[in-house]
């Protein structure tokens, strides 16, 4: 229980379900902020104590377990190198998968809970033959399957989401204000959690620290100068305060962060369409569609969606898996796509995987 | 429901209650000139009589404040910035394990009045090094603005030397103030007799004593300090004046008596008291020892050097709020023994400056028994305890990897 609406509903369905219901609030941080007004995250004592008073009115017990160490390891460490390293990375499906499905999914399995359930906008359906499919929320504006898409079959078996079914957030607001939650009307957050102002950049540069470099188009040419690399991400148009005006006097975006030459490549816009992303770091939501015969042999191509953002829009596309790799063509070039984002592939409303992007195929060849 | 955190807050007694409530419908303000602010006093002042009965203090020695932590801060803030006054003194003697009540108030004055805490060791059985103490003493007391420090341990049951420590601090002529709030009820106290054995100046040795209230069965939301007469502080608090300038505010007649009325109860009984809680005590202990051997009793296994009432492990490998958790599901109610931020069990920093590791402090279990404990309750811990054990030890440490990490 965050301390947010979704999850005291999310609570109060699984009393009302007959389950023996436990809420627990995660500690991530050591050091919890301040008061803060409205909801930015889930580490302050103001959303903590939001959690207990919904606990309290559900009559459930109620305790704060600490996950801190692991957090700033798997999650917070990881952002921060992911990022020196120049990918983008999604800290919350890190959470996800490392978190709230392992680290704090294990220990309620120890001690003798079946189940960890969540307020994320995402169904469970369950196959003919008893196998666990994560598919999209009924809710759309809210779906949240996209940062789930790294569960795996056996995180899936211990995962209930109860708001999967309800048709929109006004629909859990109000029903929070029926069963008198008082976060009934909590501000939705946004932001990266462990980042309490808001300013990644601001946070990233602090913890990365300067290193200041060329920009470069993609013939090599230098054509202004950055003060590091890791405030740069791909797709970004403003700010580059570019020197050199370009050739033919269209605005340049940024292509490719290369972090480790202090380099940031800048180009075109037609430059960022994206042919084919893959990776090797790959995971089926539930059960391996190789081996159920959902998709064809390894491989095979095979017809799905491509999502590569919490908020994009699925595109069309072909996938096939190549030597440990997922590669994704989609039939329509994607915009932006940054080294270090996931890529997770529907069929349907199905979640079917996810891979970690290592390496995209631009649309457009080096010409200028 | 066996509840066995008595030294978090331990039920009011009865005649607690009934003092409370009849007091509590006497008007009248006890500052007041009139007939009515006399009746209220009259009842403020018999009731700081009867706690400074239990204390070996001079009615007028007693100060009421709102809470135990009120009292810390009030001593050490107190004669921190008294000791100032005609003299730089800016060094501060402060055992490590103590209560965050003193552990922030000191770090406070290091912060913002320029105060240089000096830490006094532990031993492995979280008493005071004396010789430490004796040594910060000896030749540059001149620098010290006061000493600090437990009676007993609030965690791990330890009781501290207070008489020697106070004997080296009268003797360097510091004034010497004593977290009281664990020990009081459960060992003897008497500041009058302590001054004189160990011959203190004026102003000098043991000086301030603190104590709450609901710690022995009164109300939560009073407590007292102790101050000699020679002792001088500044005040945390201005106002009308009340209680020799010292802690200003309308007081709280009501939570006056009934706080007499449980110092006065738990006085008369203390050491048949605390005879039944070691009975118990050790009942617990030998029952932790026989179910799970590897369990650590921390701080002094000698029942005669630690409250009657304590009991406090160490079950390696687990989380203390693992079993806190399981426990409660049990319905038995026991602590961590560390201080909470938003729920949160820290590694105990008592354990941490007893010499034992991280993993074996974040694994401590504090049962305290109180008033109303029986062999009921102690046999309830003892019969949820192995099944706890086992799922906690199962659950592992939180920072560790799990089967679903890829």
């Amino acid at each position: 229980m965050s301390g947010g609406v979704d999850s005291a509903v999310a609570a109060a369905r699984a009393v009302e379900a007959g389950h023996d219901v436990v809420g627990v609030h995660l500690a991530l941080s050591r050091m919890p902020g301040t008061l803060r007004t409205g909801s930015r995250g889930c580490c302050t004592i103001e959303d903590s104590m939001d959690a207990q008073r919904a606990a309290n009115t559900l009559g459930i017990p109620y305790y704060v377990w600490d996950f801190s160490e692991r957090f700033k390891a798997d999650v917070v460490d990881d952002f921060i190198s992911e990022y020196a390293a120049g990918r983008t990375p999604n800290p919350c499906m890190r959470c996800n998968e490392r978190i709230k499905f392992a680290a704090l999914l294990e220990k309620a399995l120890a001690l003798g809970f079946d189940a960890v359930a969540t307020g994320h906008y995402a169904k469970i359906v369950t196959d003919a033959s008893g196998r666990r499919e994560l598919h999209r929320a009924s809710a759309e504006a809210k779906d949240q399957s996209y940062v789930l898409g790294v569960l795996t079959a056996e995180q899936l078996a211990h995962a209930y989401f109860p708001l999967g079914d309800t048709p929109s957030k006004a629909l859990v607001r109000a029903e929070a204000e029926r069963r008198g939650l008082s976060v009934a009307q909590k501000p939705d957050s946004y932001d990266i959690c462990f980042i309490s102002d808001g300013d990644t950049k601001g946070w990233l540069a602090e913890k990365v620290g300067e290193a200041p470099g060329d920009v470069i188009d993609r013939t090599g040419a230098v054509v202004g100068s950055h003060e590091g690399a890791h405030a740069y991400t791909v797709g970004q148009r403003r700010g580059l305060r570019l020197g050199t005006p370009a050739p033919d006097g269209k605005p340049r975006f940024v292509l490719e962060v290369r972090p480790k030459e202090r380099t940031v490549v800048v180009g075109p816009k037609e430059a960022l369409a994206t042919a084919e992303i893959a990776g090797s770091r790959f995971s089926w939501a539930g059960a391996d569609p190789v081996a159920s015969g959902l998709v064809g042999e390894a491989g095979e191509p095979f017809e799905c969606d491509v999502q590569i953002r919490a908020h994009a829009d699925p595109v069309p596309a072909v996938a096939r898996l190549v030597d440990g790799e997922l590669i994704v063509r989609p039939t329509t070039p994607l915009d932006g796509v940054a080294p270090g984002q996931t890529a997770v592939i529907y069929v349907g409303t199905r979640v079917l995987g996810q891979c970690t992007i290592d390496r995209t195929v631009s649309a457009v060849p080096v010409s200028a | 429901m066996a509840y066995l955190d008595h030294a978090a807050t331990t039920p009011m007694l009865p005649e607690a209650i009934d003092a409370l409530t009849a007091a509590l419908a006497v008007t009248g303000n006890p500052s007041s000139i009139h007939s009515a602010g006399q009746r209220a006093k009259r009842l403020l002042e018999e009731s700081r009589e009867q706690v400074a009965a239990t204390l070996g203090a001079d009615p007028i020695e007693v100060v009421f404040t709102g809470s135990g932590t009120e009292s810390v801060n009030l001593a050490i803030k107190g004669l921190y910035w008294r000791r100032q006054a005609d003299a730089s003194r800016p060094r501060l003697l402060v055992p490590l394990g103590e209560h965050h009540a003193t552990i922030d108030t000191v770090e406070w004055l290091a912060t913002h009045e320029s105060a240089t805490p000096v830490d006094l060791p532990l031993d492995e059985l979280g008493r005071l090094r004396l010789d430490a103490l004796a040594a910060e003493l000896d030749g540059n007391e001149a620098s010290v603005a006061l000493a600090t420090m437990l009676w007993a341990s609030n965690e791990v049951g330890t009781i501290q030397p207070v008489a020697e420590a106070a004997a080296l601090a009268a003797r360097a002529r510091v004034p010497l103030h004593v977290d009281a709030i664990a020990a009081y009820g459960q060992v003897p106290i008497d500041v009058r007799a302590l001054r004189r054995a160990t011959d203190a100046p004026g102003g000098a040795g043991l000086v301030a004593v603190s104590v709450s209230a609901h710690k022995i069965g009164g109300p939560a939301g009073i407590g007292a300090l102790v101050l000699d007469r020679s002792a001088q502080v500044e005040p945390l608090l201005h106002g009308g004046g009340q209680q020799r300038r010292i802690r200003s505010g309308t007081q709280d007649v009501a939570a006056a008596a009934a706080f007499a009325a449980a110092a006065t109860s738990v006085a008369a009984r203390l050491e048949r008291d605390a005879a039944r809680m070691a009975v118990l005590r050790d009942r617990l202990v030998a029952g932790v020892a026989r179910l799970v051997p590897d369990a650590r009793l921390s701080g002094d296994p000698d029942p005669a050097g630690r409250l009657p009432a304590n009991a406090h492990f160490s079950f390696p490998g687990c989380e203390g709020d693992s079993l806190l958790f399981l426990l409660d599901a049990a319905g038995v109610n026991v602590s961590t023994g560390s201080a909470c931020q938003a729920g949160v069990p820290e590694p105990s920093h008592v354990l941490l400056a007893m010499g034992r590791s991280e993993p074996d402090a974040r694994g401590a279990l504090r049962i305290t028994l109180g008033h109303g404990s029986t062999e009921a309750d102690v046999d309830a811990f003892l019969a949820a305890l192995p099944e706890a054990y086992e799922r906690a030890s199962r659950a592992g440490l939180a920072a560790r990897s799990t089967s679903f990490d890829r």
